[in-house]
């Protein structure tokens, strides 16, 4: 039988995991409630944002080894150009991929994301080849003891950043102007254009803040779970099953379904095996499309989803 | 309705998507290289006849077929182990070629094919090798998979095969009796896990945790602890697994915690053996680590970082003979090897370049000996190879054991700021 230490520290860790599938769930969100695509390149945004920090703060060899990068810059400079650097690549994505086939079906969208995610992952693999690397954590010290389990600094980094992450998030969309658009343009795209709001431009922004937003749950992750090329096909699954228990298009549950799915990921490891870690998470899936596609938290369909006729 | 529809086949779309990412054979690393099957010749280097000695009489070259996985996931193994081959086939010739029993000088040929770590593309090379080269004697196979793969392949043909992977499936029947025609230079991971006990017993433990990597080699190295710590009384409180390439091991770290072992035994490479053993140490567990000999290799150090400190680990001796006793069996062979290969190369050489060593100074005796037949070149390999010192370990070859390194060829060595520490037997009850 589990002792209870082992449950909370099982708990702890799913937590920490959770919040970034939280996070990647939540660019999902904004992504789909903007533009009506499911980006499916959005796990391999963290991945490039972590590998950029990565390159910049500590020796990295590149190209098969025949470049060594040694720049050993700060963290925060590092990690903000690491997170710029998805940004311009999200918002090239919708530039070249998706405003140019904006007449396409959102089937066939979806499959430029994809095909996206192929792309980068492939530029990845050539410049970083196959080794995982991990980024030095935020802090040094001797972890926190908590309930007979065990929380390393950087979960404490990982959970209390996202709560910052969302935090200012829903602030943005709340209180600013761009986020009020950004609002919206995903009610009711036609009255906002109207009103002089440009689709595109806000198809833009979606897809500029959303890979922001990954690559930032990828810098902070990777202290503790590491980053390799080929990470970021699971991040997105993760964050697109995340999203689909939160309801689609609501971004608490997008929120909630993430931390959950961390959760229970972790004790399923725990506790039954860790070769079920992944089948647990797609059992979900599957349960979840099949018994109630409005997500499991009840009376919170957004109006993008009756909109759509889910 | 029609959005539904939409979302539902993208989701087969993505799981067919994930799906056909797991059937690609490991991480393919990009392949530099195109040219895939070329045999590349070695450059059948015109003997530069040292002095024109008119008895020495030149017969028909002796052909020797090999492929190695040079590009593709196990090219990190597969480069050394190339090299090496290139290396020995030049030296052998510039030494006027191999004297065969027929009393003539024979020039090597050497039918090299990159597997690019694929083990169907290793059959492929070694039916290429049997038929059209009609090469005698086969070195290769990197990985074990591929090893295992060309098993059938050779035995048809009834061609000697040297391995150099270390699963003990590439040359053991499920029955524990040995493959006819294959043979391997890699240590087995049952003298690696006595020797991991024969630590355990020094310092007095007797509950230890066994944890690896799902895939053939770790399943081999943990039935091959299981094994040995049975015979010698140690209990295993607990026994794990993860998925290659898993990098998230709190659920493992947590089980072994409650499970209060004295020391945890861990069986990976250092793809999930670095990440491991930092969340090992993040997660603040304080039982000795010991890993195998899957983790000894620069990238566990680079990626491990700090964390790599105080880690044990036994291995072949290659890696710390500058500290070895000088009057060790293995040093003249090992040091005259790591002088050759740096001065051509330029880069200090890896325990799996020595493998393939090994492999090519057993099929030089063997045709040597008994000239260029299969037949007689398997028999050889079977009877012949004993206390022959190579670089690997001291090899003795029989009928029961196609591998023939015991415990002895293994040393004890523990990483300390980076580097690799040599623990003499005497010294196991005092480290970590």
């Amino acid at each position: 039988m589990p002792s209870s230490e082992q449950l909370a520290q099982l708990i702890l860790s799913g937590i920490t995991q959770g919040s970034i599938y939280a996070l990647i769930a939540l660019g999902f969100v904004t992504i789909y409630n903007v533009t009506g695509v499911i980006n499916f390149s959005q796990g391999e945004f963290a991945v490039i944002g972590a590998f950029v920090a990565i390159t910049l703060s500590q020796k990295v060899l590149l190209w098969h080894g025949q470049m060594t990068a040694s720049l050993e810059w700060p963290l925060p400079v590092a990690a903000l150009i690491g997170v710029t650097t998805a940004v311009v690549i999200g918002a090239l994505l919708y530039r070249l991929g998706i405003q140019p086939s904006r007449n396409a079906s959102p089937l066939s969208q979806i499959v430029v994301t994809i095909g996206a995610s192929i792309a980068l992952r492939g530029v990845v693999l050539l410049v970083w080849g196959t080794d995982p690397y991990r980024l030095t954590p935020f802090t040094e010290g001797p972890p926190f003891e908590f309930f007979g389990a065990i929380l390393t600094r950087q979960s404490v980094w990982v959970m209390g950043l996202t709560v910052v992450f969302v935090v200012s998030l829903f602030l943005f969309f709340k209180y600013t102007l761009i986020g009020k658009a950004l609002r919206a343009s995903s009610a009711n795209p036609g009255a906002a254009r109207l009103m002089g709001i440009n689709p595109r431009q806000m198809g833009l922004i979606a897809f500029a803040l959303s890979a922001g937003l990954s690559a930032l749950a990828g810098i902070v992750v990777s202290p503790v779970t590491f980053t390799t090329f080929d990470r970021g096909l699971m991040l997105s699954l993760k964050g697109f099953v995340a999203m689909i228990m939160g309801g689609l298009t609501d971004p608490v549950g997008a929120v909630v379904g993430g931390l959950i799915l961390g959760v229970v990921e972790s004790l399923a490891a725990g506790l039954i095996s860790s070769g079920y870690r992944d089948a647990f998470t797609f059992a979900i899936l599957v349960i979840v499309l099949l018994v109630r596609l409005g997500g499991f938290i009840k009376g919170r369909k957004g109006e993008a989803l009756e909109r759509a006729g889910l | 309705m029609k959005n539904k529809l939409n979302i539902l086949i993208s989701i087969l779309a993505v799981f067919g998507l994930l799906l056909a990412a797991c059937a690609t054979p490991t991480t393919e690393a990009p392949k530099p290289t195109a040219a895939p099957a070329q045999p590349t010749a070695v450059p059948a280097t015109k003997a530069p006849e040292p002095t024109k000695a008119p008895e020495v009489v030149k017969g028909d070259p002796y052909t020797i077929g090999a492929f190695i996985s040079s590009t593709g996931g196990a090219s990190s193994l597969g480069q050394p182990e190339a090299d090496t081959v290139t290396m020995m086939a030049e030296q052998f010739n510039k030494a006027g070629g191999i004297k065969g029993p027929d009393g003539k000088m024979h020039e090597v040929v050497v039918k090299m094919y990159d597997d690019q770590s694929d083990p169907t593309k290793a059959v492929e090379a070694v039916k290429k090798i049997i038929e059209s080269d009609k090469a005698v004697v086969i070195v290769g196979g990197t990985s074990s998979g591929a090893s295992v793969a060309v098993n059938e392949t050779v035995t048809k043909a009834k061609v000697p095969f040297i391995s150099v992977a270390s699963s003990s499936a590439i040359v053991t029947k499920a029955d524990g009796s040995q493959h006819e025609w294959v043979f391997k230079t890699p240590q087995q991971n049952l003298p690696v896990a006595m020797v991991q006990i024969d630590w355990l017993k020094a310092k007095g433990f007797t509950k230890i945790a066994s944890i690896g990597v799902n895939d053939a080699f770790g399943k081999d190295s943990m039935a091959a602890m299981k094994k040995a710590a049975g015979d010698a009384n140690i209990k295993l409180v607990y026994e794990g697994t993860f998925e290659p390439k898993t990098t998230d091991f709190s659920a493992q770290i947590t089980a072994i915690k409650a499970a209060a072992p004295e020391a945890v035994i861990v069986h990976a490479v250092p793809a999930e053996g670095a990440p491991f053993t930092v969340q090992y140490r993040d997660l603040g567990l304080k039982f000795p680590l010991v890993h195998n000999h899957g983790i000894g290799n620069q990238a566990f150090i680079d990626t491990a970082k700090v964390a790599a400190n105080g880690v044990l680990f036994p291995i072949g001796k290659i890696l710390v003979i500058d500290q070895l006793a000088a009057n060790d069996p293995q040093k003249p062979v090992i040091d005259k090897y790591i002088a050759d290969y740096k001065a051509k190369f330029n880069k200090a050489p890896s325990s799996f370049g020595g493998h393939a060593w090994d492999a090519m100074i057993m099929v030089k005796m063997a045709l040597e000996a008994v000239g260029p037949d299969s037949a007689k070149i398997r028999d050889f390999l079977e009877t012949k190879i004993v206390k022959f010192v190579g670089i690997s370990g001291v090899f003795n070859i029989d009928a029961k054991d196609h591998t023939g390194i015991g415990k002895e060829s293994l040393v004890m060595v523990q990483i300390k700021d980076g580097k690799w520490l040599y623990v003499a037997p005497a010294d196991y009850a005092k480290v970590p």
